[in-house]
């Protein structure tokens, strides 16, 4: 391994990575909006809403972001909707987190027993009070284990961006494979450069499910 | 026990509940078949009757938790409705208090004393806890303000229960089985306190199974048995010499023959 070729790919790994976590986290971000607007539907069983959710969690769900990516960048444009790398990639990935973020909420409010809306209902709150004061906090922090898999999960899936050519971490690892054969430090970097976006949401992640613990929340 | 005092002009206090021909079946099974029940300003109403009576039912249909398929109920001439737009406001001046612990775990206790005051009253903080510090007092819980739930015993968790509905200042209060829960040694501190509220002079509709504690707090008893109210007699008629067969047996079920 040359170090002093490292030294050279830093810079271009550092663009690509800062990349990579802003359009990551701007998904994510998304994804959990769409999570809890589609597990609140699906809570209250809303008709009509209901349906489209569970068609839009399915077909979701059982399509690989890639295929998903695909059809935002080709197939939009052809009914006359312009896209663009970025769109494209944040749109994919909050199409794709959603349906898992959605899951990951209905389970929590589900575990939440019926007495404690009851309680509620009963001294006078309304049901959006209910949700936002009892219900939503309890069930936020079930969801908590679950929700932080699925951003390392969705952070993860970022590396197919390249396919739509975003110059992400695995695009600017490819490229340099392609251009000048140093494969072993670009991989080596590629594989660092992962693990410093990750751990930090993983050690995040679990010091946060240890916090709730210790809190006895929705026990 | 004299908890009969300013309870002589009872039958001209204004009525402040009335429940009218109601109605409540799941699934087409009926479960409440027409009944019929006032209580009055300041009256201790007690409902007993053999597990699926449909007691709870009955609280849970007062207070709208349930929807009805017949019927009406009314507090101060006002109809209590399921999806009524003015059911947030009518249902704060109903308390009520559930068998199971309903307490909200995510806050302590102070916070769910006030959480209801502030949000759904709009009362300012500040006052709100000075109230519910005061209350705390005296169910003896004021050095449980900042614990949460899962630190307390059962029988404290159902007396932060009673001062989180009493917050709201209701003209009644509903007991659903609040006793059956606990631990034996538990129970007599829970109904000490709703002992404490009848000499106040709140009205009470109470559902339990403690026969004792229901003859020395009625003033009213009233049998509920497959959804029909077959009695409604003063605590000692009820229990000495109540009218029906049913109520007779289902009394009998909590005395014991000597063995020897």
């Amino acid at each position: 391994m040359d170090w002093t070729v490292i030294a050279e790919y830093m810079p271009l790994f550092r663009e690509a990575a800062f990349l990579t976590v802003r359009l990551g986290l701007t998904g994510i971000a998304i994804a959990i909006a769409v999570g809890i607007a589609c597990a609140v539907v699906l809570y209250y069983r809303i008709p009509v809403l209901k349906t489209l959710v569970s068609f839009y969690i399915e077909l979701s769900r059982n399509t690989p972001l890639l295929v998903q990516l695909f059809f935002i960048y080709y197939g939009l444009p052809k009914i006359g909707i312009s896209t663009n790398p970025v769109f494209c990639g944040i749109s994919g990935l909050a199409f794709l987190g959603g349906s898992y973020m959605c899951e990951a909420f209905r389970s929590g409010l589900e575990a939440i027993p019926p007495i404690q809306s009851e309680s509620a209902e009963s001294l006078g709150m309304s049901r959006l009070q209910v949700m936002r004061y009892v219900i939503f906090p309890q069930a936020l922090s079930i969801s908590v284990p679950a929700l932080m898999a699925n951003v390392i999960f969705l952070m993860k899936e970022t590396s197919i961006f390249s396919a739509v050519s975003i110059m992400d971490l695995m695009f600017t690892a490819k490229d340099l494979i392609g251009l000048y054969y140093r494969t072993t430090e670009s991989l080596f970097l590629l594989v660092v450069f992962y693990l410093i976006i990750l751990l930090p949401i993983s050690i995040l992640g679990s010091l946060l499910e240890r916090r709730l613990r210790y809190a006895g929340f929705g026990a | 026990m004299d908890i009969t005092d300013n309870k002589e002009n009872m039958t001209e206090a204004p009525v402040l509940l009335s429940v009218r021909g109601l109605v409540k079946s799941f699934d087409g099974k009926t479960v409440l078949d027409g009944i019929d029940l006032d209580v009055r300003q300041g009256e201790v109403v007690v409902i007993v009757g053999p597990s699926g009576c449909g007691k709870s039912t009955l609280l849970r249909c007062i207070n709208a938790l349930e929807p009805i398929q017949g019927g009406e109920v009314l507090l101060d001439g006002q109809k209590i409705e399921k999806d009524g737009k003015n059911l947030t406001a009518i249902r704060q001046k109903i308390g009520m208090v559930f068998q199971s612990y309903d307490l909200f775990p995510h806050l302590t206790v102070l916070d769910n004393i006030t959480l209801a005051p502030q949000k759904v009253q709009k009362r300012p903080r500040r006052e709100a806890e000075e109230e519910a510090i005061s209350l705390l007092k005296r169910v003896g819980l004021e050095g449980k303000a900042g614990s949460y739930p899962r630190e307390l015993s059962g029988g404290q968790k159902q007396r932060v229960a009673i001062v989180r509905a009493l917050i709201l200042h209701p003209e009644v209060m509903l007991f659903d089985e609040v006793t059956a829960a606990l631990d034996p040694e538990m129970v007599r501190e829970v109904l000490d306190v709703i002992l404490q509220l009848a000499r106040q002079g709140r009205t009470m509709l109470i559902v339990t199974h403690e026969m004792q504690f229901a003859r020395a707090i009625a003033d009213r008893v009233i049998f509920l048995d497959e959804g029909h109210v077959l009695e409604d007699l003063p605590p000692e008629r009820f229990f000495t010499e109540p009218g029906t067969e049913r109520a007779k047996n289902f009394l009998h079920m909590f005395e014991f023959e000597a063995v020897r």
